[in-house]
């Protein structure tokens, strides 16, 4: 078969961000009752740049008291927040969804420096989509009567929410402007490897006005998690994080009134149907797992093809994928940046061996990587099936799990089994199959013909393992008020 | 040679066409890889000049341009052809003669192609007797809507066959396909019936060439070669008018295609702005500024 030849002749020059705009302090203290604050347990931990393993600046350790000071400052708001006028506290929304947009370039550029995703990203997806969340929710903040109609919705009191770090600000965004909007107040806890965006949001918030104490932005890694969790002064915990995690906070929540949303981890299936529109799905796959290296809870890290196009789908995947440039996430023409930390490419690593030793068949493409730094080239594994470790597990990288499927009813079932259920795409022409999809797949979210698409409007989350609870939209207002 | 099978064309989704194109526009060129993109699209362009008005003169005008884009520049390579109607084709073979770039000549009742055959092949006929080096053909959009897919496949073998040694651009006119699906169904039909180079537009209808429906028609061609082994060319023609345009469509042949496409022989701009403001590139990126238009011969 013919072989299409990239990377021979013409080559992109490195085309790097700046970062000369950027304002980074050494040091980053606690945001409580509206100052930065010295933490009490005098500790402070280094946060690297994963694509240098270079640290960028310290960050202050929370422990329990300095917790306790933060949901105490933010109790204190409450009271004022709460009673607020709607239309005011709008205001305060409004203006701080402006302030993501004035400052997105900094933003984009301090996403991609701790974190390690692609510049395009940061600055085509995760900024905009963070400023759109407080945008979204400002809008609802004095129409909540006409959200819930005959019922009188009322803000449950103090959140505690806790953050991973694949989409730091992003994350960030879909907690604090639905709790804020509906009148609560927020002590939120940053992923410890990706700090620093929720501190620069911290900053933001002290210049935009919003009153003291309605957000409290505490550092840190479990621990400071676990006393999150574990305060009795705080009525509802809302998490995004793995499985694993999801599963210890539940356990210690069990006959505790606090209100709980968990969004954990998943397997997405990606369903690749003989009658879809084959190069554009094959846009799809890419977008699917390769998106944000793969550290996405609903990649779709389970592929299907129907066996009829399974040959096709594979060879122009296998093209597509020579294109990829794996590189410094500040080049702007970087599509898959540095892997998290050092413990994520492990993880990644150890899965890559797992599949190959349980006989999976590995295709990787041939790029450059650079020397330093923690990298992972795009990964296919053909040949396993749904016993396969590497299809049952999350790896959380760029790695994809190859089956194919035969019949409709075949690939349901596959789909469906998993202990996970938050995302599926399907690609088909036909509207018909995908309505048969989305009503039979055990998913929070399916996609027709695209796939990792993002709206403030929409809501999100999973089934079974994959959480409880949602997040966006309409929907995403009821995990934060009671009705009287 | 028979008509393919048409059942078996791989279905377009126009928004996941516009998605990726979209993509290609965010790559960076910078530096040298900028400066070999500008050299390479200036290369890859067929200078045209194709009005009802054009005289023997205006075609002369024409070609030194082409022989002469930039003197006080050096190091520039020519453009790939010229290309105009039949009628100028002997002009322009006298005046380009040892220049080494070729001559091109549109055929077939451009630009509507509402001719019958016999006028279409002693069209082409008297363009290749002229001397042309390439011939520009339109299909039959009108059969070619009404489903008539074999006289459109019919109608390329035999212009094809009368072109002989001389390089067949079939013109889609892509601007009156309607769909992207039709794009690509036409682009297999071309490439079957003998097709050398498949280019989107006469330049005559809008929308001309836009990026999707080129992603589209490189598609195809992929497909055709990974089918066939046979390397097909492409052109798109008309609205590319900027260095960022061209260097944007050379991003997506080379990320569809490979770079074994990234040479005038398999890709070609149809344009005729578009050669200046790429000179006005390169000449700011040696001297550091910009220079007024004034300073580029318009021809």
């Amino acid at each position: 078969m013919s072989k299409i030849n990239i990377n021979k002749s013409w080559k992109y020059d490195e085309a790097l961000e700046s970062t000369s705009h950027i304002n980074l302090k050494d040091k980053y203290n606690l945001f409580i009752d509206g100052e930065f604050v010295k933490p009490l347990s005098k500790k402070y931990f280094k946060t690297i740049n994963p694509a240098t393993n270079e640290s960028i600046s310290e960050i202050a350790e929370a422990n329990e008291k300095d917790v306790d000071l933060a949901v105490k400052s933010a109790r204190k708001a409450f009271k004022s927040w709460s009673k607020l006028y709607p239309k005011e506290r709008a205001k305060y929304i409004f203006r701080i969804a402006r302030m993501i947009q004035e400052r997105a370039k900094e933003f984009a550029v301090i996403e991609s420096l701790d974190g390690g995703k692609p510049i395009r990203e940061s600055r085509d997806i995760d900024i905009p989509l963070a400023a759109n969340h407080f945008f979204y929710y400002a809008g609802w903040a004095d129409k909540l009567e006409y959200a819930f109609p005959n019922k009188v919705p009322k803000p449950l009191g103090v959140a505690g929410q806790i953050i991973p770090w694949n989409f730091p600000l992003l994350m960030a965004a879909w907690k604090i402007a639905p709790a804020i909007a509906c009148g609560n107040t927020v002590v939120l806890k940053p992923a410890e490897t990706t700090s620093l965006t929720a501190l620069k949001l911290a900053e933001l918030i002290k210049d935009s006005g919003l009153p003291k104490g309605v957000v409290n932005i505490v550092t840190g890694a479990g621990k400071t998690g676990a006393a999150i969790v574990n305060h009795p002064d705080i009525n509802k915990i809302a998490f995004t994080g793995s499985t694993e995690v999801g599963k210890l906070i539940e356990r210690s929540l069990a006959g505790i009134e606090k209100k709980t949303t968990l969004e954990l981890g998943g397997k997405g299936a990606n369903i690749i149907f003989e009658d879809a529109a084959i190069d554009q799905a094959v846009e799809g796959i890419v977008n699917a797992i390769f998106f944000n290296q793969g550290h996405v809870c609903c990649a779709g890290s389970r592929l299907f093809i129907q066996a009829s196009v399974a040959d096709t789908v594979i060879e122009k995947l296998k093209d597509r994928i020579s294109t990829l440039i794996v590189g410094d996430p500040l080049d702007k023409n970087t599509d898959i940046g540095a892997i998290n930390s050092v413990e994520q490419l492990n993880t990644i690593e150890k899965y890559i061996e797992i599949g190959r030793k349980e006989g999976g068949e590995i295709y990787q493409t041939e790029c450059s990587l650079p020397k330093k730094g923690n990298w992972c080239p795009p990964t296919l594994f053909l040949n396993v099936s749904q016993s396969h470790t590497i299809v049952k597990e999350e790896i959380f990288g760029p790695v994809l799990a190859i089956q194919t499927f035969r019949t409709i009813d075949e690939v349901i079932e596959k789909a469906n089994n998993s202990p996970f259920g938050l995302s599926a795409g399907v690609w088909t022409e036909k509207g018909s199959k995908v309505f048969k999809l989305t009503k039979e797949l055990n998913a929070g979210v399916v996609w027709a013909n695209t796939y990792n698409k993002f709206d403030p409007c929409s809501p999100f989350g999973g089934f079974k393992e994959s959480g409880m609870g949602r997040e966006g939209g309409l929907h995403g207002l009821k995990s934060y008020i009671k009705f009287e | 040679m028979n008509l393919p099978d048409l059942s078996k064309i791989p279905k377009i989704d126009k928004l996941g066409v516009i998605e990726r194109t979209n993509r290609f526009c965010k790559r960076s060129i910078k530096n040298s890889a900028k400066e070999m993109g500008l050299h390479l699209s200036l290369s890859m362009i067929d200078l045209t000049t194709l009005d009802g008005k054009d005289t023997p003169e205006k075609v002369r005008q024409l070609c030194y341009k082409a022989r002469h884009l930039h003197d006080s520049m050096e190091g520039l390579p020519n453009v790939a052809a010229v290309c105009v109607y039949p009628t100028f084709v002997s002009v322009a073979t006298k005046e380009l003669e040892g220049s080494g770039i070729n001559v091109a000549s549109v055929s077939t009742a451009f630009p509507s192609g509402q001719s019958t055959l016999e006028v279409k092949i002693s069209d082409t006929k008297f363009a290749i007797d002229q001397g042309a080096d390439e011939v520009d053909m339109v299909i039959s959009r009108g059969k070619f809507l009404s489903g008539e897919y074999n006289f459109v496949f019919d109608e390329i073998a035999t212009v094809k066959e009368v072109c002989g040694k001389a390089h067949l651009k079939v013109i889609l006119e892509t601007g009156e396909l309607d769909t992207l699906d039709n794009v690509r169904k036409a682009s297999k039909i071309s490439m079957h019936a003998g097709a050398d180079f498949i280019k989107t537009s006469t330049g005559k209808i809008s929308p001309a060439a836009t990026m999707p429906v080129t992603y589209v028609m490189l598609l195809a061609i992929k497909d055709y070669y990974k089918k066939t082994g046979i390397k097909i060319g492409m052109k798109p023609a008309g609205g590319i008018s900027t260095s960022k345009q061209s260097l944007q469509y050379l991003v997506m042949l080379k990320e569809t295609l490979g770079d074994d496409w990234m040479n005038k022989d398999l890709f070609r701009f149809g344009a005729s702005r578009l050669a200046n403001d790429i000179l006005m590139q390169l000449q700011k990126k040696k001297s550091g500024f910009y220079q007024s238009l004034d300073y580029f011969s318009k021809d």
